[in-house]
């Protein structure tokens, strides 16, 4: 066992631990700890990145003294080191975006306690993907729900008050659902660990005593992490949350918390129940059906929308409705392009949130759309992102944006007519609603107001320009060399099962 | 009156004050205990104004079902698709459920290997004689890591929501602090007083009882804090935040959740470290049924115990008057 295997172990102890050191720290040695913490797990990940796709295997770490189906354990493969590495960027890069506004709308005592939440939030993301046990997936689960409500209501108002009392009634009744689908997988397989409850399930799925409870906790399972990731009839609780919280929080929320649910689905997809029963059980042409309604109904609130942030949010739906609709299409070119489809949105969403909260600064704090009229010329960089992290969001060639959309339509072609032909015409469909709006929005800040036309400087611009140049730079390179990236979750997902 | 006592002495026993009391002709609670009337409720004209104004927004934009189509439509059907959507999903879970392995049946898939070896060499692999305790706190540490840092978690969202931090710029004159009643202290209860002496320390002995034993008998961190907690609680009630504080102050809270996790934190990583390269960690496993005895289990446990305490506290505070 070489030195780099404890890596996983590594970032996912230091996380945790840094969220209990943070709790005695101030505001300043607070967010230099976090900055610190972050930069070390997104180099462990680097290394062990380049390690395992050295190797082109995976491996299991002992968590303690007892071998697996008793003790804990994780496994890292190529795939989940690179999305663990992926997720530090991203949430590295929207906290430093964020930072002016953090300063600004949230009180200077409670500063600490929102890197606490960071903290926490980054360890459950690595454990959720890294876990080989479900049963620690729900408990990281539970602390992901609890620290994403604390980014949402730490900006004090009653708006997000009332997103976030939302958000934790629906993420409690996905929670429970998972639960309940969790025991339910238990007490027909007897065990807890992924490994073995796939060679159980395969046993009793030939076997066919247990079906009808099998069938039902898929579904239970299926429908819990989707109302945590907000697929469309679930996603009630988002445009609030994503449109009041403060800006790291919604780059957090949307690029991040609803991915990490999304990556265990996949893990439980290929890892718990076996990637050819769920094809066989048809519980994925649910989650097909659901995912094109999500593209259509996601893009058609987003026109209707008279707020920039909350036209953002409604966005994600439609993306969230990508991502499944992927996984509904059953194949494995359909999940290779919605884990791309996961990188890509969370690259696009986490630069639109940034660039969006600079366009308002200069509008005069205002999220509606008349005062947001040539406010590019205004900040000429957030105009800049915000056009570039649209483009990508349409699917415009050099954008990441466009492999993902490339990607769903090569994935669906090699199917029967009955999925080819839903899944092309909601591709175009939605591709034509999300220019509808993103390009209205894009027209709308290169407007030019008459008599005001004068930059407006804003405090502290270094670090915001190097954020969005950096996302635009990522956004960029999924876009442009996107066939390492791609070869790269394909043998990911190969050595996944 | 009393044929054996004079008038005198009968008027000092407690038999004639019972019969006083009986008929009503004095009230034990007057002079005794402190009760104002209660002020009629007078509305500033402004807010009234402004009050009633927004109401009468909220009413005609927002709640006009005669007129909003979208809200009556959703009223309509919302108990009734509801409704349906209940009994189904009950229906299908009723289904499901006459399908899955019958109750204490040998042969359902849960009697496996897993249980048979926390059963059998649990006691000889972490020796804690309770095997839930060795479960949770050895074969599956790493769970209980996590849920720890969950009862962390949710007092940190707690006091995000709850936490009243001292502002310069709205200080708040003593007029308003005497209407904010968050700030009231419960006047002095006798009865609850008296009855918190003789049960706050039999409450918290019983709760470090609880975690000490956490190895050998039934019970635990997670319960025995919660004991704790609830003595502390009952303690706060009889006599109030200016007694608590001498010894319990949101600093001592800090601290103490700090010392307790990190402890936990620091030696699951050595524990988690050794274990994963096959090393001997050096701590003796001592003979099970001692009270020191099972390795890391008892202190895990009292960790684990006073994060609970504290945060059952803390919790109770924040909702109380949003900081101690």
């Amino acid at each position: 066992m070489t030195f780099i295997e404890n890596f996983p172990f590594f970032s996912i102890l230091l996380s945790l631990g840094s969220g209990v050191l943070t709790s005695i720290m101030n505001k300043k040695a607070a967010r230099i700890w976090n900055t610190l913490i972050m930069l070390v797990i997104g180099s462990l990940s680097f290394v062990l990145l380049v390690y395992l796709l050295g190797t082109g295997e995976s491996f299991t770490f002992m968590m303690g003294h007892f071998p697996a189906p008793w003790g804990n354990e994780i496994r890292a493969g190529a795939l989940e080191a690179g999305m663990a590495l992926f997720f530090v960027m991203i949430m590295f890069l929207s906290l430093k975006g964020g930072e002016q506004h953090l300063d600004e709308e949230i009180e200077e005592s409670k500063i600490n306690l929102y890197y606490i939440m960071i903290n926490l939030l980054l360890s459950s993301l690595l454990a959720l993907i890294y876990t080989n046990d479900l049963f620690t997936a729900y408990v990281f689960v539970e602390i992901n729900t609890i620290a994403a409500c604390g980014l949402i209501m730490i900006r004090q108002n009653g708006r997000t008050i009332e997103a976030a009392t939302r958000y934790m009634i629906m993420a409690q009744l996905g929670s429970g659902l998972l639960l309940m689908g969790l025991c339910i997988l238990y007490d027909i397989t007897g065990h807890l660990l992924m490994s073995n409850i796939k060679e159980s399930v395969a046993l009793v799925y030939a076997e066919g005593t247990y079906n009808i409870p099998l069938i039902a906790s898929i579904a239970m399972i299926c429908v819990g992490l989707a109302i945590k990731s907000a697929l469309y009839p679930f996603h009630t609780w988002l445009p609030n949350a994503y449109g009041n919280a403060t800006v790291s929080s919604a780059a957090i929320l949307s690029s991040l918390v609803s991915k990490g649910y999304i990556f265990l689905l996949i893990k439980i997809f290929y890892r718990v129940v076996g990637f050819d029963i769920i094809v066989d059980s048809k519980i994925i042409n649910i989650l097909f059906v659901f995912g094109l309604l999500g593209m259509i109904m996601g893009s058609v609130n987003a026109i209707q929308e008279n707020d920039i942030r909350r036209m953002i949010a409604f966005s994600s739906v439609a993306q969230i409705g990508y991502i499944y609709m992927g996984f509904g299409l059953g194949t494995t070119m359909g999940m290779v392009a919605s884990v791309f489809h996961i990188l890509s949105h969370a690259s696009s969403k986490s630069l639109l949130f940034i660039a969006a909260s600079g366009l308002t600064d200069v509008s005069g704090h205002s999220k509606k759309f008349e005062k947001l009229t040539g406010s590019g010329f205004r900040n000429p960089i957030a105009g800049l992102a915000f056009s570039i992290g649209a483009c990508s969001m349409v699917g415009l060639p050099l954008f990441s944006g466009f492999i993902s959309k490339l990607l769903f339509a090569q994935a669906a072609v090699q199917l029967s007519l009955s999925k080819l032909l839903p899944t092309m015409i909601c591709l175009a469909i939605s591709t034509v609603l999300n220019a509808i709006y993103f390009m209205k929005t894009v027209l709308r800040i290169y407007t030019p107001v008459k008599g005001n036309r004068e930059k407006i400087e804003m405090p502290n611009k270094g670090k915001y320009t190097f954020t969005l140049v950096c996302m635009i730079v990522i956004n960029m390179i999924l876009g442009c060399c996107s066939q390492p990236i791609v070869d790269w979750i394909e043998s990911g997902l190969a050595i996944f099962g | 009156m009393s044929r054996l006592l004079s008038e005198e002495e009968y008027r000092k026993t407690k038999a004639y004050r019972m019969k006083r009391w009986y008929h009503g002709d004095k009230d034990p609670y007057i002079s005794k205990v402190e009760m104002k009337p209660q002020k009629p409720f007078k509305e500033d004209v402004e807010l009234q104004r402004k009050r009633l104004h927004d109401e009468l927004i909220l009413n005609q934009r927002i709640y006009d079902v005669e007129h909003n189509n979208k809200i009556l439509a959703f009223r309509k059907f919302y108990r009734f698709i509801s409704v349906i959507f209940v009994a189904a999903l009950m229906a299908i879970l009723l289904y499901m459920v006459s399908y899955l392995p019958p109750t204490g049946d040998a042969t359902n898939p849960d009697n496996n290997e897993v249980a048979a070896k926390y059963i059998e060499d649990g006691m000889a692999d972490t020796g804690a004689v309770n095997i839930v305790t060795g479960m949770i706190l050895d074969y599956r540490a790493f769970d209980t890591l996590g849920e720890s840092n969950v009862l962390f978690i949710a007092t940190c969202a707690v006091l995000i929501l709850l936490r009243l931090d001292k502002n310069e710029k709205t200080d708040t004159t003593k007029e308003e602090e005497e209407e904010n009643d968050r700030l009231y202290e419960p006047k002095n209860d006798i009865i609850l007083q008296k009855v918190a002496f003789f049960l706050v320390p039999l409450i918290i002995i019983f709760g470090i009882y609880v975690i000490l034993n956490g190895h050998i008998s039934p019970g635990g961190g997670f319960s025995g804090g919660a004991i704790i907690g609830a003595g502390l609680i009952l303690y706060l009630n009889a006599f109030g935040f200016q007694k608590t504080e001498r010894f319990f102050t949101q600093k001592t809270y800090k601290w103490i959740c700090f010392v307790a996790l990190s402890f936990y934190c620091l030696a699951k990583t050595y524990s988690f470290y050794c274990g994963a390269h096959h090393l001997e960690t050096g701590i003796p496993l001592g003979t099970p049924g001692d009270i020191i005895s099972a390795g890391l289990i008892l202190p895990l446990n009292i960790c684990v115990g006073l994060v609970v305490a504290c945060t059952m506290y803390a919790f109770y505070a924040m909702f109380r008057k949003g900081g101690f």
